[in-house]
């Protein structure tokens, strides 16, 4: 082996700030999208399969990514969901027995763009400190100006609807046909852990494009309803709202995650909002009001539910808490087996602290199937 | 939940003197936990005979007790404030934790109403039990590897059938691993079964199936009362099972670990620390991993306290664990308390980092002649130090620059092996120098799957010490005119010091930091904030990089660097680098000292230091704390940094020391005693003339370069002769010759493992009592601070002596003298601040052994025996703000204070314990006594001649 030169790359945000880099392995060209950061420091293939991540540049404050290649069995959807990749150190050399390729084979057979070498750290404080933003990266570091221009058509995030884009076009199925309950799955953007838990604890799981109606879902006359996660701004998922109003009409249990929280949110006429840049780690905080016990959580949300209204609503109670800045991390509906949390209990990547949520839905349906 | 209202008064039990295993990270997280508890209003008393400590200063703690660490201290104690509501023993090692049970055992807290906090007896019990703790892991569902016991020979033999090698041997109920033993050979397991069976008191051994090569990591966890547990940190070992942890190179975050592994890992040891007890407080969790497809983790063990490896992930993480750990000891939840790091959010929280810090061992073998050298399951290194990274092998580089063991990182300095056989042994058996002999093996081309074989370390690690290689044999092909910006770049985030570099390049070291700054490749400072820069955070922990740049939206090219530079005045504090032998936690307490001090005259403070264990580097104690190696390099950017007024070294021991001549060849202000003045003394020759001139004794010496100038040198002194490298703390290479067989051999060693040195040969007193001063003087003045007499005879170094305080036998003529002396020469060395003197004392004669112008190992002794803060007076000397004759000196002391020092021999079972002109001892311990009639005097005094059988 030897010394290996990279060639340039950048990257470009909306407001013209420029962070210069290096290309990772030989791939050029040039990727769009709105540039957020995750500060895991495991779960890199989770991370880029994640459907929520669909049409971001994905930064990765981990001083090291591509260490343990990729594994087949780790992946959130069938491909990589994200616009591009920024990281500061990529790792050519991987070690890990039981992977099957590196993460740049990963990339490449994804046609995925990426950049190293970029000051990390600088980038996410640029990010806290002015908001998410449109951005480009490139290998055609001579071009700023053309780049500048291409990235003005590049719509904003806030408005943006992109369930369909990575919504299943046909329900499919998922589980033992003989388990004891059915589980009516809208897919905004679904995680396979989110399956994986749900079949896990007995159920079949029949999973639903995201303009199905209630009465479509209803016809499989299933035990409860979950509402996934997924990217974009809610706000503009229409159908998805309307669906999940009529499900609240019936009697079933319904669990909707991130995405899914914030649909339940405005299904009950409580607004969503866009944050300043958003939670995406395995580390955040939560409390839980019930219990008063802690939990570290995995989130990947850069909207959220409005607080006041959720408070000053009737029907809604805030049941878990983001203690870092205090926004709604966790709602229930009153009198109903109706509730949903921002961050992802599914884990992976991150901490299984909040696995008991899944429990709590099952124990839901259990009650409301007898 | 508020924390709990009936806990008004608490006792902190410390870790007494240092030993290997037990270091200055107990003075960190005590120092930490008594600070911790103050915020809240609580009454805090303190026991520990540690006299060289941060947390035995009278402003740590309400009330502190330097004394010995049994429970007739703590009865003591007990009977003197009955209002005591609550024990904390886990912030002072397994020292504290014994403690606590042997006073528990005899019913002590019971009979005076004390309850134990922050950890449970039984969870101690369990955890120390292998027996118990395999049965509760195998009832919750937690692998462990094989083990069985064995009270016959026959049980042995078919044990390790059953179980195949290699395979752990160890003896039950015996100390410090006596009798335990790797068995790789078939061969060897009969002869090695029978010793363990002979040791074990009870005729029982443990076998354990070796997880040789499985993967190692450790976790640190905090839990509150609500069970609440959070991982602060997690910890690979570069160096696979089979080397303990305390002597393996370790990584974090973890570098191999996927998510899946990861969390299967975190919930393993969530469920252990809930199993073991019910408490509140922290819990180091360690874990192996095998390495192939099955990815299967096993548990290792648990330790339900505050531990070397979570001082370390606090340095490594910016979460201060002691400190929090004392909070929820008291009854805090987590979800109540702030991130200390960004004030603003929540303690409840895992630390994220964007960096990657290295520790790496500081072993001490060269002290230990004729120890085993090999590393294993028994810890044998004195300390350790950090390197902080945007990348693994800028870390690791970091980290092989603070060693101090004159190399200047990996590779580049033309000191590596070059012999296949030398280097496949190097590897084979690992010792303290393996993380270079890896380099030089790829660099002999052998291949990496043969180095993985033989070491059983990551592949991932080994590609990144091939990736180093690539890059230094790229450079070579160019030269300093030529080499392009990128790849000098590449080279500095990868770690290369400009002195590497230069070596590749074939010129000087000056030429490439030239070509640095004219291509502006500067150092930039980054924060280590426990979040990644998620959150804003106004901690000052730093820690250096190269970063590429960046064009700011009104086209400004620059690259971004953390550490704002403030317009006060400035003052920067050089620290001493790894604990060693000869240069312990007393510089760590100086240094702390010198900041506090000089932050009481207005200055803003910077500390540089890269020892983990250390109070100097807890992000409270200096405005701006630099994790950085104590190297030219390094510094010197800092400085040019900074632009402070100038700088302490003599606080830093000889580390700080010996950057005194290039900082002043640079032309940066030395603080206190002037480098001229550090480097006559240093000399012989115009140090003996300053004596001559001064009308006091000496004993006859000479210098030598070669082995001819000595011995003809030796005719002239006469035997026997005192034979010492100059530049050099502890008395390394000291030795007492009485023959030209035994001078020649020790010479030439000499000058073989120092090159070019200056050595001292000083006619030997026999016989003589040895002394020694410490004082302060500002060039005008001189106060003694305090006098000191060995209880053993000239010929054992002082920092192995155990010294009176003040002389117990010494008259007043002789007492005179010494003051006489002290004066003249600390006046005239034109000393401003700190200067220690030892003396030989023969037929009433005082002579001068030597004059050193620094802090001294017994400066904290003294200060604490006296009650006195004479290094914080010493650094407002230094800095000019204040004379010796402001200060109202008022020593307090009943009777005598004695420093004992503290061995760890037992370590190294072989090893000769005689002691000598060469230091061995590891910590000290203060005793203090009434009078001379005190059995532990008399008992000291009656053995002071049977030093050589100690």
């Amino acid at each position: 082996m030897k010394y290996q030169k990279r060639k340039k790359a950048l990257l470009l945000l909306e407001d013209g700030t420029i962070f210069f880099g290096k290309a990772v392995g030989e791939r050029e060209g040039t990727s769009f999208g709105e540039v957020c950061f995750n500060t895991g420091m495991t779960g890199y293939q989770e991370i880029f399969t994640d459907p929520s991540y669909y049409g971001q540049l994905m930064v990765t404050t981990n001083a090291h990514i591509g260490n343990y290649g990729t594994h087949k069995d780790e992946i959130e959807s069938d491909s990589i969901k994200i616009a591009g990749l920024i990281c500061k150190n990529f790792s050519y050399n991987y070690s890990r027995p039981s992977a099957d390729k590196s993460l740049l084979d990963f990339l490449n057979d994804n046609d995925l763009l990426a950049i190293s070498d970029v000051d990390t750290r600088a980038l996410v404080s640029y990010i806290r400190d002015n908001g998410a933003m449109n951005a480009v990266i490139s290998t055609r570091v001579d071009e700023i100006d053309a780049l500048k221009e291409e990235l003005k058509a590049v719509p904003s995030m806030e408005g943006l609807e992109l369930a369909s884009k990575v919504s299943t076009k046909e329900p499919y199925f998922v589980g033992k046909e003989d388990a004891q309950y059915k589980i009516a799955a809208l897919d905004i953007g679904i995680k396979k852990n989110i399956l994986r838990n749900l079949e896990k604890r007995g159920a079949l799981i029949k999973v639903f494009p995201y303009n199905t109606s209630k009465e479509e879902m209803a016809a499989w006359n299933p035990d409860g309803y979950f509402i996934s996660n997924g990217p974009g701004d809610p706000e503009p998922l229409k159908d998805a709202i309307q669906t999940t109003k009529d499900i609240l009409k019936t009697d079933k249990p319904l669990f909707g995650i991130c995405l899914g929280h914030q649909v339940l949110a405005l299904a009950n006429g409580v607004s969503t909002y866009k944050m300043h840049h958003g939670h995406r780690g395995i580390n955040h905080p939560i409390l839980n009001l019930i219990t008063g016990k802690g939990e570290i959580t995995s989130q990947n949300h850069g909207f959220a539910v409005n607080r006041e209204e959720t408070e000053a609503h009737e029907e809604l109670e805030v049941t878990h808490t983001h203690l870092n800045d205090g926004t709604v991390a966790g709602l229930k509906m009153k009198n109903k087996d109706v509730f949903s949390v921002q961050y992802h209990p599914e884990a992976s990547p991150g901490p299984h602290d909040a696995d008991y949520l899944f429990d709590q839905f099952f124990d839901a349906i259990k009650a409301s199937a007898n | 939940m508020p924390k709990r209202k009936d806990l008004k008064s608490i006792l902190i039990i410390g870790s007494g003197p240092i030993i290997i295993g037990q270091a200055c990270e107990f003075d960190y997280s005590g120092s930490q936990a008594l600070r911790s508890l103050r915020e809240d209003g609580i009454e805090t008393i303190l026991i520990n005979s540690n006299p060289a400590t941060i947390m035995t200063d009278p402003s740590m703690a309400d009330h502190v007790y330097l004394k010995p660490l049994n429970t007739k201290s703590i009865v003591e104690i007990l009977k003197k404030h009955p209002n005591i509501d609550a024990v904390l023993p886990t912030m002072g090692g397994q020292t504290a934790l014994n403690l606590c049970i042997e006073a528990d055992e005899k019913g002590i807290w019971e009979d005076f109403n004390v309850e134990i906090i922050g950890v449970d007896i039984d969870a101690i019990n369990i955890t120390e039990d292998r027996e118990k703790f395999r049965e509760l892991m195998l009832k919750i569902g937690v692998g462990m590897a094989p083990q069985a016991t064995a009270t016959s020979f026959l049980k042995g033999k078919e044990i390790a059938q059953e179980f195949g090698f290699p395979l752990v041997i160890r003896a039950s109920f015996t100390l410090g691993g006596a009798g335990a033993s790797i068995v790789y050979e078939p061969e060897k397991f009969d002869g090695l079964l029978s010793h363990g069976l002979e040791v074990s008191p009870i005729h029982e051994v443990m076998i354990d199936k070796a997880m040789m090569g499985w993967k190692e990591y450790e976790l640190e966890l905090l839990r509150d009362k609500n069970d609440n547990v959070v991982i602060i940190c997690t910890i690979e070992n570069m160096d696979p099972m089979g080397i303990h942890t305390g002597d393996s190179i370790t990584v974090a975050p973890a570098m191999t670990l996927s998510d899946r592994t990861f969390q299967k890992m975190r919930d393993m040891a969530i469920k252990m620390m809930r199993s073991i007890g019910d408490f509140a407080g922290g819990c180091n969790v360690q874990f192996a991993v095998s390495p192939d497809e099955e990815e299967e983790i096993i548990a290792i063990e648990i330790n339900p306290r505050v531990s070397r490896s979570s001082a370390l992930a606090s340095k490594a993480t910016g979460y201060p664990i002691a400190k929090i750990a004392a909070k929820l000891a008291i009854g805090y939840t987590l979800d109540e308390l702030d991130n200390q790091i960004t004030k603003s959010t929540s303690a409840l929280f895992e630390p994220t980092l964007d960096y990657v810090i290295v520790k790496i061992p500081r072993w001490n073998f060269d002290k230990f002649e004729g120890s085993d050298r090999t590393l294993g399951l028994q810890m044998k290194s004195v300390g350790e130090v950090m390197g902080i990274g945007r990348s693994f092998q800028e870390a690791l580089h970091k980290a092989t620059q603070s060693l101090e063991i004159k190399r200047n990182g990996l590779g580049a300095d033309g000191k590596g092996y070059k012999d296949y056989e030398t280097i496949i042994q190097k590897l084979t058996v690992p010792s303290w120098d393996r993380v270079f002999v890896i380099y030089d093996a790829i660099q002999l081309g052998i291949p990496l799957k043969r180095i993985h074989e033989i070491t059983k370390i990551d592949m991932w690690f080994l590609k990144q010490y091939e990736e180093l290689h690539q890059l230094e044999q790229e450079i070579a092909q160019y030269t300093i005119a030529s080499l392009p910006k990128s790849l000098l770049l590449e080279a500095k985030q990868k770690g290369f010091a400009d002195r590497q570099i230069a070596h590749m390049l074939d010129c000087y070291e000056s030429e490439v930091h030239k070509k640095r700054m004219e291509l502006n490749i500067n150092r930039v400072y980054k924060l280590v904030d426990t979040c990644a820069a998620e959150f804003t955070a106004m901690t000052p922990y730093y820690y250096s990089t190269f970063e590429e740049e960046i064009q700011s939206k009104d086209g400004l090219r620059y690259v971004a660097n953390d550490s704002e530079v403030t317009n006060r005045k400035k003052i920067v504090v050089l620290g001493s680098g790894p604990n060693r032998i000869g240069q312990g936690i007393e510089f760590d307490y100086c240094c702390v000292h010198g900041v506090l001090a000089a932050a009481e005259c207005d200055y803003e403070t910077i500390m540089i230091n890269c020892n983990p264990e250390t109070v100097s580097t807890d992000f409270d104690t200096a405005d701006k704390l630099y994790f950085e190696p104590v190297f030219w390099e390094h510094i010197y950017d800092i400085i040019l940094h900074e632009k402070p007024e100038g700088v302490i070294v003599q606080l830093g021991g000889q580390t700080a020391l010996k950057l005194a001549e290039k900082l002043d060849r640079y032309g940066v202000n030395i603080i206190g005693t002037s480098y001229q003045s550090l480097d006559l003394a240093e000399d012989r020759g115009s140090f003996s003339t300053l004596l001559k001139d001064n009308d006091i004794p000496y004993p006859r010496f000479g210098t030598a370069e070669t082995a001819d100038e000595a011995l003809d040198l030796a005719d002239e002194l006469g035997f026997p002769l005192l034979v010492r490298p100059s530049y050099v703390l502890g008395g390394q290479g000291m030795k007492i010759v009485i023959n030209k067989e035994d001078l020649e051999q020790h010479v030439v060693d000499l000058l073989r493992k120092i090159p070019n040195n200056k050595l001292l040969l000083d006619h030997y007193l026999d016989g003589a009592i040895e002394a020694e001063a410490d004082a302060i003087c500002d060039g005008e003045d001189v106060y003694i601070i305090g006098i000191m007499e060995h209880i053993e005879p000239c010929g054992i170094h002082s920092g192995d002596s155990n010294a009176t305080l003040p002389p117990f036998n010494l008259g007043e003529f002789v007492i005179q003298q010494i003051k006489d002396h002290t004066k003249k020469i600390a006046l005239a060395l034109n000393t401003v601040g700190l200067i220690n003197i030892q003396f030989a004392i023969k037929d009433d004669t005082v002579y001068i052994i030597e004059a050193n112008p620094r802090a001294s190992r017994t400066v904290p002794f003294i200060a604490k025996a006296y009650g006195e803060p004479y290094v914080n007076y010493a650094t407002k000397v230094m800095l000019g703000d204040k004379k010796v004759k402001d200060f109202n000196f008022n020593p307090k002391l009943e009777g005598y204070a004695i420093k004992q020092p503290v061995f760890s021999f037992n370590k190294f079972p072989n090893v000769n314990k005689n002691l000598g002109p060469e230091m061995k001892s590891t910590g000290e311990s203060i005793l203090f006594i009434d009078s001379l009639k005190d059995d532990e005097f008399y008992n000291l005094y009656s053995r002071r001649k049977m030093y050589l059988s100690k």
